[in-house]
């Protein structure tokens, strides 16, 4: 069964055609693993207790020749952030601790509607607040590839999730690097399609003009295929784009050649560790000798982007998580022995309780920004800086297709490192954050490891809409590596 | 009423339920009596992962009524959201429009003891409704069926200088809205509400400290709680106190206002553009589209009846309040050629019944062709004034047409001259002693013999052929 938990979805997809496999029989596999390694990852928050009756209806429909779906019978694990109807979805805090979701997000659906088998919600940062899956209610994620190491964040157990065989594949959300940062230090693939592409519908809400779901995965092909699986516009989401969402996982090409990759200057700075700076080196030649054109593009406004998305996401936030108000559901404090004296402490006792410091820190920020006389000076400004940012982007990939750079300066970095310096945390995000304020795609992809033997990703982002290209760029990259190396759990 | 030498400012915002079939931002209805609770989903709910969609009908009724209250329309409107906490605001932040409404810079005309006065727009925005907040003591319930209900909030500068001049610019822009019909104007249900901004100060002079009134279920309402808030404001400045900025409620059985809330550490409500929405963008032509189809408004229609009709202005005021009642109206004075009897019947009559059972015009039995036909049988002398009176009641109580009543009761006119001259002969003959006193000069007389005719007659004889053929007869 091992070779089960490191298979990607197109071999799992063969194995069940082929009914080498039952549906029931992988969902037992990778339930077995979750029960296995749980308790040391912590990479799911709840296991969904349905799961074996649901993959069995799939091996009757398999006995029969009708499994269809692109994703028939394959188990993912989901994101706490996304709904899916009948499910806890607690958004790692203990405000939401008891909230079943009454409804499913699109993203959600969309899978179902594949065929595919929930196996249960991935833990992640506390309201996808963090960049090391430390601030998580319901603990810590480890990373499978040495406990020790933080799994990265804030889609943390949804990669490690992946990388220890506890899933085919999972989805994440990605704010300011949430999906491609924990897949650099997990090792897998993940994508932060272009705002736009993917339905924020159903999804607890971080910054809703950033956030944006995308697939963790093993192979390129698989986030293809998962990509073109939860895009499209949806009626429920007015921000969702009607542009076409094309069969990406059938067009990858491994020759790059006439693409023009750009190396954006300001990302390649002495902060970078020399392991990084190696695989990242090694990527480069990699596309050049599959036939792409290198340049360098300078991007001057990208030294803004960390105060700005913090800024910018933090304000949002502060008015997206005004509706945990322990009114109609979530967590309430008890009032049972000190009756609440005021509206006000009703609000402040539930709030104060049910919400961690991290958010409580990212709900201040943020309130303060939008505050009158204080708008201008910050939410505003910050607005006017990303739309140069978004403009520079614009105007550097006319010159080039898809940049390359490192997702971060080093690998993951140690539990409890940074997690007292909000500062030296935030600066994590250093490289991803400026995607998410363009809008633009991107993605992490195995570029090679570090001394100690931690995974290194390599990012790719592409102009709006320009998937494919960047698709490709990856897929070149990981058949020319052939990265076999899995962790030890596995 | 008069403040002595005080100027009284007012300013109005109307908030105007669109009649939309959906709410503002889901597909949850807006038809309620399901029950509590029954109108929601995970939008109404403001459940985590729940999005808003611009209901699209809003937008155009929210341009139509800027058009018709003469606003120009922003072709690029923007939401935002403005944060407060309350329970029964279900996601924490209620979306309206801040700096960029859709309907801005318009006016309208009121017209007021026979004068026209100009009342600014400042602007009018799209924006959603809270829900309901039921206090029983111990704890407090909240239906959601209104929350995300569409509103239009019309704000209007500061123009008014009374009371009665507020509720008539409140009554003018209920009209208005009901005749393009994008909102139901019931004060009393809350479909439309009417906050007051009140200020007093002397004429020249800066204004004064703003008091908001709230809670104000109808015009009668409006009009007296202004009174009594600016006279309280008056009694306070004479006395040399402030007025502190504040709002207040009115209490109609006691006819006071009394303070809600203090403003002095006023809310800051954080607006900013609402990221889960795209800016509302209306096309210029969308937009012309709009205005050439709009209704004639009832200011406009009540000038165009005292031209058309000749009508009285009060008479022209009133048939063109309600757009039903002025189309009433009109169908009836065409139909009939004689648009003084129709405008006669309609406020004399019609109105009266249909007041006294709390009807409108479109509840009424009498259809406006059944009335023209009555006034036509009047006009070519086939039945009396005085028979229509009563065929008009049969009417109202039966639905039936005029000439089947009058044919059915033989209620015909008598206007054969040999049959009268038969009647009066009767009469004359059966009375020798009074027509013995009326030729020895007792005139008076004369009404008694007419009054005898009209009885044999069963008030059917023509009462001017009566008069002439009994003086011709009594005066030989």
């Amino acid at each position: 069964m091992s070779d089960i938990l490191k298979s990607s979805i197109s071999e799992l997809k063969e194995k069940l055609d082929s009914k080498q496999v039952k549906p029931s029989e992988l969902a037992e596999a990778y339930l077995g693993q979750i029960n296995k390694l749980n308790s040391d990852i912590n990479a799911y928050i709840s296991v969904n207790e349905s799961l074996m009756d649901e993959a069995k209806a799939l091996d009757s429909k398999q006995e029969k020749g009708e499994l269809s779906g692109k994703l028939a019978g394959i188990p993912l694990g989901i994101k706490d952030l996304l709904c899916v109807k009948g499910q806890r979805n607690t958004a790692g805090s203990k405000i939401l601790e008891n909230f079943v979701a009454p409804y499913t997000s699109t993203v959600s659906q969309k899978l179902l509607d594949e065929g595919a088998l929930v196996l249960g919600k991935c833990n992640l940062d506390e309201f996808a607040m963090g960049s090391s899956n430390e601030t998580s209610y319901y603990g810590k994620v480890k990373n499978p590839w040495n406990y020790e190491y933080v799994p990265g964040g804030s889609s943390g157990g949804s990669a490690a999730a992946v990388a220890a065989g506890m899933a085919a594949a999972t989805i994440g959300t990605d704010t300011g690097g949430s999906v491609r940062q924990p897949a650099s230090f997990c090792g897998i693939v993940g994508v932060k399609p272009t705002y736009g592409r993917v339905s924020r519908y159903g999804i607890v809400a971080f910054a809703s003009s950033l956030d944006q779901a995308g697939p963790m995965t093993r192979t390129v092909k698989d986030a293809a295929l998962m990509s073109e699986v939860i895009s499209g516009h949806d009626p429920y989401d007015q921000t969702t784009a009607q542009e076409a969402v094309p069969e990406w996982s059938k067009s990858l090409k491994q020759d790059l050649k006439g693409l023009k990759i750009g190396l954006p200057k300001e990302y390649f700075t002495d902060a970078i560790t020399e392991d990084t700076k190696k695989v990242v080196d090694n990527a480069i030649e990699i596309v050049k000798k599959r036939g792409a054109e290198v340049i360098e593009v300078s991007l001057p406004l990208v030294k803004h982007a960390v105060p700005v998305y913090y800024l910018v996401a933090t304000s949002e936030a502060s008015s997206n998580l005004s509706r945990y108000d322990g009114v109609r559901y979530g967590y309430r404090s008890d009032f049972s022995k000190k009756p609440a004296e005021s509206l006000e402490e009703f609000y402040s006792r539930t709030r104060g309780e049910g919400f961690g410091s991290e958010v409580k820190r990212r709900i201040i920020l943020g309130t303060y920004c939008l505050s009158s006389g204080y708008y201008d000076a910050y939410y505003k400004k910050a607005c006017q800086v990303r739309r140069l940012i978004r403009d520079e982007f614009m105007q550097a990939f006319n010159s080039c297709d898809v940049m390359l750079s490192p997702v971060t300066t080093s690998p993951a970095f140690k539990a409890g490192e940074r997690i007292n310096d909000p500062v030296q945390m935030y600066s994590n995000d250093i490289f991803t954050t400026s995607t998410n304020l363009a809008g633009l795609p991107g993605m992490s992809v195995p570029g090679g490891f570090s001394q100690e033997g931690l995974p290194i990703g390599i990012q790719l982002t592409a102009a709006h809409f320009q998937e494919q290209k960047m698709f490709d760029v990856a897929y070149s990259i990981e058949q020319e590596l052939q990265l076999k190396e899995v962790p030890n759990v596995l | 009423m008069s403040y002595s030498d005080w100027e009284v400012v007012i300013g109005l915002e109307i908030h105007a339920q669109l009649k939309t079939d959906s709410k503002m931002f889901s597909e949850d209805s807006t038809q309620f009596g399901g029950g509590d609770n029954k109108n929601t989903s995970p939008v109404s709910f403001g459940l985590p992962g729940a999005l808003p969609v611009t209901n699209e009908k809003a937008v155009e009724m929210s341009v139509k009524t800027g058009l018709a209250l003469n606003c120009s329309i922003r072709e690029k409107s923007v939401f935002a959201r403005k944060n407060y906490f309350y329970p029964d605001l279900p996601k924490g932040y209620q979306i309206s429009q801040y700096d960029e409404p859709i309907c801005e810079e318009g006016y309208i005309d009121i017209l007021l003891d026979g004068e026209k006065k100009r009342i600014g727009i400042e602007r009018a925005h799209m924006e959603e409704d809270a829900g309901k907040s039921t206090h029983h003591g111990e704890y407090t319930l909240i239906n959601l069926n209104r929350a995300g209900v569409p509103l239009l909030e019309i704000v209007s500068k500061p123009d008014m200088r009374s009371a009665k001049e507020a509720a008539q610019y409140a009554r003018s822009v209920r009209s208005i809205l009901r005749y393009i019909d994008i909102c139901d104007g019931n004060l009393e249900e809350g479909s439309m509400r009417c906050d007051c901004n009140i200020s007093v100060r002397k004429p020249g002079e800066p204004l004064g400290t703003k008091v908001e009134l709230k809670n104000i279920n109808s015009f009668r309402f409006v009009e007296k709680a202004i009174e009594y808030e600016a006279q309280r404001q008056v009694d306070l400045k004479e006395a040399g106190e402030e007025i502190h900025q504040e709002t207040r409620l009115y209490d109609s059985t006691k006819n006071q206002t009394f303070s809600m809330r203090k403003k002095e550490n006023a809310h800051d409500y954080r607006y900013f553009p609402d990221p889960d929405l795209l800016p509302v963008i209306v096309e210029q032509s969308w937009i012309e589209n709009i205005k050439n189809n709009l209704p004639e408004l009832p200011l406009k229609k009540a000038e165009r009846f005292q031209q058309e009709y000749g009508l009285p202005e009060y008479d022209a005021f009133v048939l063109t309040t309600e757009r039903e009642m002025a189309e009433y109206f009109e169908t009836t004075a065409k139909a009939c050629g004689n648009a003084k009897s129709a405008s006669n019947w309609i406020m004399v009559e019609l109105l009266r019944r249909l007041n006294d059972a709390d009807q409108s015009i479109e509840d009424s039995p009498i259809k406006a062709d059944m009335l023209a036909k009555l006034i036509q049988l009047i006009d070519n002398k086939t039945i009396s004034g005085k028979i229509a009176k009563t065929v008009f009641q049969d009417m109202y109580d039966s639905g039936k047409d005029p000439e089947a009543i009058v044919k059915e009761k033989g209620l015909t006119q008598i206007t054969d001259t040999s049959a009268i001259e038969k009647m009066i002969d009767e009469i004359i003959a059966a009375n020798p002693g009074q027509v013995e006193q009326y030729k020895s000069g007792k005139n008076k007389l004369f009404g008694f013999f007419v009054g005898q005719v009209m009885k044999a007659s069963k008030g059917q004889a023509n009462p001017e052929m009566v008069n002439q053929i009994l003086k011709s007869k009594l005066d030989s």
